[in-house]
């Protein structure tokens, strides 16, 4: 559909709606259907776009464009002394959506918190991520103190609980519209036909097609969202989607080929916005096995290997080096730390000083693409090839993803695994100590890697008040880190956002979402 | 007839059961675990494993579990997809229409096309354009689908504007679906320019996922018309003094169709295989996407059900194909 076309569709909008004309209708090009519309349920990027962002708030929210929390729902908070007890006071006249399926009686108020958060806590389901970010454990009660007010009780204190409240699954339901459909026996309505207190109301849904959204008049942010229509044409060819773009079939597009950049940057019908995503991807050694248990291997290893034949071949560009487990975006990121740098003779002479000779091992390729490893194999490959030079022979191997996944944790593993992590909330906890930490011992941390002063400071880390106090803590762990080396680091990708000059307004967002709240459309 | 087609008929039932143990088996044959594949790189408590284990019934003998779902599709119950939580059901008849429509489309111009391409290059047997057509063929049939698309999007779409990129219909036109079928329902709408626009956005998905089937069927009836245009009732026919069109049109055509609908018959398999990668480059609303999506998930319920419907699809298609050989060929009926 042309521009003109679309135009016209706003008008027939209009029509439809029944309020004035001249409607700006915003059509974005995104990468997949989503799997549901209740966010708490499912983990991917792609539900999110759909569901949590353009449908729901949380009590906090990311602030676009930066992994800062802001007030959402909730208009302020306070931390008791002994950081176990977070009260927020909720915003008053925030109102539910109205729709053909639904029409609110009341106000958002403290029942909605509770209800979103306790239905996760005690209703059999697939909550997975709240399961995943251990909130189970973490919230002792949930108490309505007063219609305005909420006060969450913890079994020990976490700094980051509050970022976590900015994530998806946190999203804040309408106890009402639930009650109801569980009233009439259809409580996977919730999951089909949302409601929340988002900038856009939901539509329509035509599986694997379209996804359509309208403006929420009644949002409780002044002035947004900025066009009165959003439309998600459901598109997974990352080539048919720039060629939708350039046609003028829709107005922005996520995830672009790499080969395909450098033609959008030329074309004077696009603009491409890019920023570091808030990934990494690395390849853990099992330190509990010998020689990788000797940090000075796995630091020659690390030596060895061509980082910038890696960016350049299997990210083509579309990614920049690690040289630290979190990604440059994140706070208390350490700039100061110097990369090993690439120096097969230096690692040769180090394997030697080590006492290994003859080394073989094992490096995991996955078998699937993932933002932070576009294509393991080849990367796999490339590490066989840098490790042949200083004389280690290395066999690739790889499963199926579920099998990747569960084999790769176990402690007794033979080889280096090739594996990565997206933040959620963005906290340095959410990399450090989930990735690296003692806890994830056999899960999470694929480097079996246990290591007493890096585990006391990121310990320490966690119960802090002040992001300051905390920052300094967590750029040291990144110095032990590096001294250490249960990983070798290898990038981070750069997001790429194509979209059309009239787009005005986008930011990319760190934490990987695509929101069009702000974005307006040029006359 | 009537005896035939009941005979038919009662060769469905171990078929029927062969196709539910296989597509009951095939997916738990594949390994990878949905609770884990479901969980990603964040990974999951033993505890909470086990939860998920239970609430999925995975806890169960498997021939529990294939009871269940076998009394279920007798009752028409396909379980309930573990991703969007609605029922199998729901979702394939939601889908279906559109492949049905994509695949009706692609179907109709391979047959089109194909038999008159195939009668004309055997009549011309190796002159310039019996070769010609059987090249072209033979490119057709090796294309990889998903190029062959991409060149057509980028020419047709890009370049010449002639097509829209990819869709059902444009975003301006939005009606509920009634048949799910695009074409009926922009009808049935009344919007100006909606049914046009529906089939513009036809054009080429049905052209690529025709490609293939073309390709086969006119190689199939040149083949089949050669062999018949040799026998000695055509030479008959001939000397009778019949015109040429009468000869090849009536007398050898007819007899030449036994082995194209076989040929036919089997391209509708070929058509959901196509359909795959025909509806995931041109973002075609079908059940190719759905049914791949829902294996790289291991979304048990989805692709068993998913699969057991597409079996029994095929098994329609087929006992269809044999009625028409009866009503072509009488001998067949009444053995």
């Amino acid at each position: 559909m042309s521009l003109r076309k679309t135009l016209t569709a706003a008008g027939l909008f209009a029509l439809l709606a029944g309020t004035a004309s001249a409607q700006s209708t915003l059509v974005y090009c995104s990468e997949g259907s989503p799997e549901g519309f209740d966010p708490a349920l499912y983990t991917s990027g792609t539900t999110f776009d759909a569901s949590s962002h353009p449908i729901y708030n949380r009590l906090v929210e990311f602030e676009t464009g930066t992994t800062n929390v802001v007030p959402g729902l909730a208009e302020s908070w306070e931390t008791s002394e002994d950081g176990l007890e977070v009260t927020f006071n909720l915003r008053s006249g925030v109102k539910f959506h109205e729709t053909d399926y639904f029409t609110p009686t009341r106000d958002f108020n403290a029942d909605d918190v509770v209800y979103s958060f306790m239905r996760q806590m005690e209703t059999e389901g697939s909550w997975e991520y709240f399961n995943g970010m251990s909130m189970p454990d973490l919230i002792s009660s949930i108490e309505k103190v007063d219609d305005m007010t909420v006060k969450f009780v913890l079994t020990r204190p976490e700094a980051p609980f509050i970022a976590n409240l900015a994530m998806d699954f946190a999203s804040i339901q309408s106890k009402e519209y639930a009650d109801a459909m569980d009233e009439a026996g259809t409580p996977e309505m919730l999951n089909q036909q949302p409601i929340g207190t988002g900038p856009f109301e939901f539509v329509a849904y035509q599986k694997d097609a379209v996804i359509r959204y309208a403006k929420n008049p009644e949002y409780w942010k002044e002035g947004l969202p900025k066009v009165d229509n959003l439309v998600f044409a459901i598109t997974p060819d990352a080539s048919v989607r720039y060629q939708k773009l350039s046609a003028g079939e829709c107005h922005v597009m996520p995830y672009p080929n790499p080969a395909d950049i450098q033609a959008m940057m030329d074309d004077d019908g696009i603009n491409v916005m890019e920023q570091e995503g808030l990934n990494v991807g690395y390849l853990a050694y099992n330190t509990q096995q010998a020689p990788f248990d000797n940090p000075m291997v796995r630091k020659a290893l690390n030596m060895a290997i061509d980082k910038q034949a890696i960016i350049d071949v299997v990210f083509q560009g579309s990614g920049s080096i690690a040289k630290n487990p979190i990604p440059p975006t994140m706070w208390s990121y350490n700039d100061a730390i110097e990369d090993d740098a690439y120096d097969p003779e230096g690692a040769m002479a180090m394997l030697e000083e080590a006492g290994v000779s003859d080394l073989s091992m094992k490096v995991w390729a996955m078998p699937v693409q993932r933002p932070y490893n576009p294509n393991a194999r080849r990367m796999a490959e490339l590490i066989q090839e840098d490790f042949s030079k200083i004389g280690v022979d290395v066999e690739i191997v790889s499963y199926e993803w579920g099998e990747y996944l569960d084999r790769s944790k176990d402690v007794e593993r033979d080889g280096a695994v090739l594996l990565g992590w997206t933040g959620d909330n963005g906290d340095p906890d959410n990399f450090l100590a989930v990735l690296l930490g003692c806890d994830g011992v056999g899960g999470s941390n694929r480097a079996q890697w246990c290591h007493e002063p890096f585990e006391e400071i990121i310990q320490e880390a966690k119960t802090l008040p002040t992001q300051e106090e905390r920052a300094a803590l967590y750029e040291e762990a990144q110095v032990i880190f590096k001294e250490q080396a249960p990983w070798a680091t290898i990038a981070h990708s750069v997001v790429f956002m194509p979209m059309r000059p009239e787009v005005e307004g986008y930011k990319v967002h760190p934490l990987g979402g695509h929101i069009f709240t702000e974005v307006s459309l040029a006359e | 007839m009537l005896r035939y087609l009941i005979g038919r008929l009662l060769t469905f039932i171990p078929t029927f059961i062969g196709v539910t143990i296989i597509s009951f088996s095939f997916i738990r044959v594949l390994p990878g675990d949905p609770i884990i594949v479901m969980a990603g790189e964040r990974g999951m408590t033993e505890e909470r494993y086990n939860e998920l284990y239970q609430q999925f019934g995975f806890d169960r003998p498997l021939v529990v579990q294939f009871w269940d779902f076998f009394t279920g599709v007798l009752q028409g119950d396909l379980g309930t997809s573990y991703v969007t939580k609605r029922p199998v059901f729901d979702e394939f008849f939601a889908l279906f229409p559109a492949t049905l429509e994509l695949s009706f489309c692609a179907i109709v111009i391979a047959i089109t096309l194909g038999i008159p391409a195939g009668v004309i290059a055997a009549v011309n047997r190796g002159k310039f354009f019996d070769r010609a057509l059987m090249s072209s063929a033979l490119i057709g049939y090796s294309m990889p689908i998903f190029w062959w698309a991409l060149l057509l999007i980028i020419i047709f779409s890009g370049n010449l504007g002639w097509t829209p990129v990819s869709g059902r219909i444009d975003l301006l036109y939005y009606f509920p679906d009634v048949t799910g079928f695009m074409l009926i329902d922009s009808l049935l709408s009344g919007q100006d320019g909606a049914f046009v626009s529906a089939v513009r956005h036809l054009i080429l998905p049905s052209i690529v996922l025709a490609t293939i089937p073309l390709a086969v069927i006119a190689r199939q009836t040149r083949s089949a018309m050669l062999e018949v245009l040799g026998e000695d009732y055509i030479r008959t026919a001939r000397a009778k003094g019949l015109t040429p069109p009468r000869v090849n049109g009536v007398h050898a055509l007819r007899n030449a169709m036994i082995p194209v609908i076989t040929v036919i018959g089997l391209s509708v398999g070929m058509l959901l295989a196509g359909a795959i990668l025909t509806e995931t480059i041109f973002s075609w609303p079908g059940i190719g996407k759905w049914m791949v999506d829902s294996i790289y998930r291991r979304d048990y319920p989805v692709v068993q059900g998913g699969l057991l419907l597409v079996a029994l699809l095929v098994m329609v298609v087929n006992l269809i194909v044999d009625l028409l050989y009866g009503l072509i060929n009488p001998k067949i009926r009444k053995r």
